[in-house]
């Protein structure tokens, strides 16, 4: 134990304090900030207003066709296919009569492209005319009346509740998807970051040639235990530093950008979204469900996703990265050879994904059942069970096997990393194969 | 007492078997070469003896007591031909942290590297990392590092190799220093002059067994073909015809001679006495370990020509 905390320590500082550490730290989320900052500069200043001119057979276009900051249309009668170049239109559009009940063709003509977004505003722009003209006609209800009324019906809303017997817990398969997908991707993000990082850290002492020094103090499961714990805690610490850092940034941000340029921003996204209709709705949709999820969630519960987030955030990241150091002990000083033994550890994230969307919508189902004990896909599937109830929909002994086998699922991988090391460290220049770790792992050596 | 003794230690890979039976002992204080050539089986059976490979069966002894790996770390030091120290850490850290995994306090491996660092002249270095030192120097800080815990056995493989003859001067009085103190130190090496200046007991390997096993002076006696070299004064005899010697070989102004079974070193000095011929010197040619290591592995498929001296 006193060893294994030595190996930890040694790992975590010599890290920490190295300079491309330092400097990834500190400089990518300034990258990041200076990327985003530079492509928002180069959008607002990019951005071109498109002026159509529209000649209309139908007459009505007129009073539904309104121009915004990103179209303006112009219906003067003076301007025709021939000179709307000269009269600084980029497009002409010809809308002919449309008979009801029959497809028609329009046109657009153009010299320079509009681009597909632009183009798809253009045409839901043009069928939301027909439609407010057509309701407009037949009912004598303005658009307007129609937007508040539906505006007004969206007043139901559902509640799912967990039957306990007497009393009722209340559920919600949003919130378990929202920390499902967060667990999820945390810890394949960090193991997609890190797991390279222990990997070529279980290669040092190979590529140093100190590994008969230090396996002759230590066990090698000693060794892979110390490392995969240290470089987990430097992956941890830069993850963390990252996001404050980040959040730091964007505080900061906001103090110096002026204002106009905000506003521009804001104005740009809602003409994006102008062409997505549904969109704001969307938005506000979801902010509605997070609200409701919130209200909907005791405290007791919450604090039972919290503990669970963090028992299998930490287990499934150290599960992985146990086995990135088995693959690490069998490679040696070249890192191409590890490229290919990489894929089989990351398949299973993958699936545990696709696996985690069928257990929110079934969290009692078999599949989910056994995928969220079996330790490759617990970390992920398990956490979109938790959330619908714990001594209901999960019963204490799957939660108490899943965490049990993923603890020993992480040694497990560890003393075969170590069993792995013992043999194949001392093998240089020989490229293993699957067959040959195999028989490291399960041969006395 | 032994502080190391091996029984019928045996280890096979997948096609070969490394190290066949092998036994032996070691009293305290002794200095010891493994010799072999390459793929003898030396490097197994030191990693075996370092807890770093399992034996498939046999047994070793360390101070009479079966060998733990993990407790008895602490009372073994290896240098292994493979040298390497952590390249980006500092020497001083790196050392006390070496220190440390073999189970000494923090605070004793800081005395005693300060220690070991001021008997070397090495104090500076303290704070330099191991990419900026020369190989010597870096071999220089890996005989401290493995001696620093003051093991009873060390076992060195090749510890000579890159040092200029200041250097290895000042390690091979370590060795001599540390034997005295009361350490077993087993010293691998294909460098026979070395082998022959240092070591009191060798052990020959080759193919996995153990082929000779013996003091220094005791194998040469062993191997000795009773040649001799006469020096005589004025001009050499052509012929010598006498039953009690065969003359082998012509120097300027002297002759090797072989003596013949049953006859004794007195019957060539009566011999060139008769002759009323001067001798100036007489000594016995004992055979070098080099001699006598080619001899042994020479033509066995894994041997690996030696250069002669």
């Amino acid at each position: 134990m006193k060893k294994i905390w030595l190996i930890t320590r040694r790992e975590y500082s010599t890290r920490i304090r190295n300079k491309t550490f330092l400097l990834s730290t500190f400089l990518l989320p300034l990258v990041f900030v200076i990327f985003i900052a530079g492509s928002v500069l180069i959008s607002t200043q990019t951005h071109t207003r498109h002026r159509i001119a529209v000649i209309d057979a139908n007459g009505y276009f007129k009073d539904y066709l309104k121009s915004d900051s990103a179209i303006s249309f112009d219906f003067s009668p003076a301007i025709d296919s021939t000179n709307y170049e000269q009269k600084g239109c980029t497009a002409m559009l010809i809308i002919p009569l449309l008979p009801e009940g029959q497809k028609t063709n329009y046109r657009l003509k153009y010299k320079k492209q509009l681009g597909l977004a632009g183009t798809s505003d253009l045409e839901n722009r043009v069928d939301n005319a027909i439609t407010d003209h057509l309701i407009f006609e037949k009912t004598a209800i303005s658009r307007s009346k129609l937007d508040t009324i539906r505006h007004n019906s969206d007043i139901a809303q559902i509640m799912s509740y967990e039957d306990l017997g007497k009393t009722a817990k209340a559920s919600n398969s949003g919130i378990s998807f929202v920390f499902a997908y967060i667990s999820g991707f945390l810890i394949y993000l960090l193991t997609f970051i890190y797991g390279a990082m222990v990997m070529r850290g279980v290669m040092e002492e190979k590529t140093n040639r100190i590994a008969e020094v230090v396996v002759s103090s230590v066990r090698p499961f000693q060794l892979m235990m110390g490392k995969i714990t240290g470089i987990g805690a430097v992956g941890l610490t830069q993850f963390l530093l990252w996001v404050v850092l980040l959040v730091g940034l964007a505080i900061l941000a906001q103090g110096f950008v002026p204002a106009s340029t905000w506003k521009e921003v804001q104005e740009l996204q809602q003409a994006g979204q102008m062409g997505n209709a549904g969109a704001a709705l969307k938005v506000s949709d979801m902010a509605n469900r997070l609200y409701g999820v919130r209200s909907a969630i005791d405290g007791g519960t919450l604090l039972v996703i919290f503990f669970c987030f963090l028992f299998y955030f930490t287990g499934g990241y150290l599960f992985y990265s146990a086995l990135f150091a088995a693959v690490g002990s069998a490679v040696n000083e070249d890192p191409q050879e590890a490229q290919s033994l990489m894929l089989p550890i990351t398949l299973p994230v993958i699936f545990s994904f696709v696996i985690m969307s069928v257990a929110v919508q079934d969290p009692g189902g078999p599949l989910a059942v056994w995928a969220s004990i079996i330790p490759f896909s617990s970390p992920i599937v398990m956490m979109a069970r938790i959330p619908f109830g714990v001594p209901g929909t999960v019963p204490f002994w799957q939660l108490g096997l899943s965490m049990l086998l993923l603890v020993l699922g992480f040694v497990g991988n560890t003393w075969l990393a170590g069993k792995i090391y013992r043999t194949g460290i001392l093998m240089y220049g020989k490229k293993p194969s699957w067959k040959m770790m195999w028989k490291w792992a399960f041969r006395n050596s | 007492m032994n502080i190391l003794e091996v029984k019928d230690l045996e280890k096979s890979f997948a096609t070969q078997l490394a190290v066949d039976k092998i036994s032996f002992q070691l009293g305290q204080g002794s200095i010891f070469g493994l010799l072999g050539p390459n793929g003898a089986g030396k490097t197994t059976l030191i990693r075996m003896v370092t807890g770093i490979f399992y034996p498939d069966s046999g047994s070793i002894l360390l101070a009479g007591r079966p060998f733990a790996p993990q407790e008895d770390s602490i009372r073994i030091g290896y240098m292994p031909e493979e040298r390497g120290l952590y390249k980006k850490m500092k020497i001083g850290e790196q050392a006390v942290y070496l220190a440390q995994l073999k189970g000494m306090s923090k605070s004793d491996a800081t005395r005693k590297v300060k220690e070991w660092f001021v008997r070397f002249e090495m104090q500076t270095w303290w704070n330099k990392k191991v990419e900026d030192l020369s190989k010597g120097m870096s071999q220089k800080l890996q005989f401290v590092i493995t001696v620093l815990h003051e093991p009873s056995l060390i076992i060195l493989d090749e510890p000579f190799s890159g040092l200029d003859p200041v250097n290895a001067n000042l390690i091979k009085d370590e060795i001599y220093g540390l034997a005295r103190k009361g350490a077993t130190i087993i010293f691998s090496t294909h460098r026979m002059e070395q082998v022959e200046e240092i070591c009191d007991h060798i052990i020959l390997m080759n193919k996995g067994k153990k082929i000779l096993d013996g003091t220094v002076s005791g194998v040469k006696q062993q191997f000795k073909e009773d040649l001799f070299r006469i020096g005589l004064e004025g001009e050499l005899p052509t012929t010598a015809e006498t039953a009690s010697f065969a003359v082998v070989g012509r120097e300027a102004n002297s002759l090797v001679v072989k003596i013949a079974a049953g006859h004794r070193p007195n019957d060539v000095l009566r011999f060139f006495i008769d002759r009323g011929q001067n001798i100036t010197s007489f000594t016995e040619i004992l055979p070098s370990l080099n001699d006598i290591f080619i001899r042994l592995v020479e033509g066995t498929p894994l041997s690996r020509q030696f250069e002669q001296r």
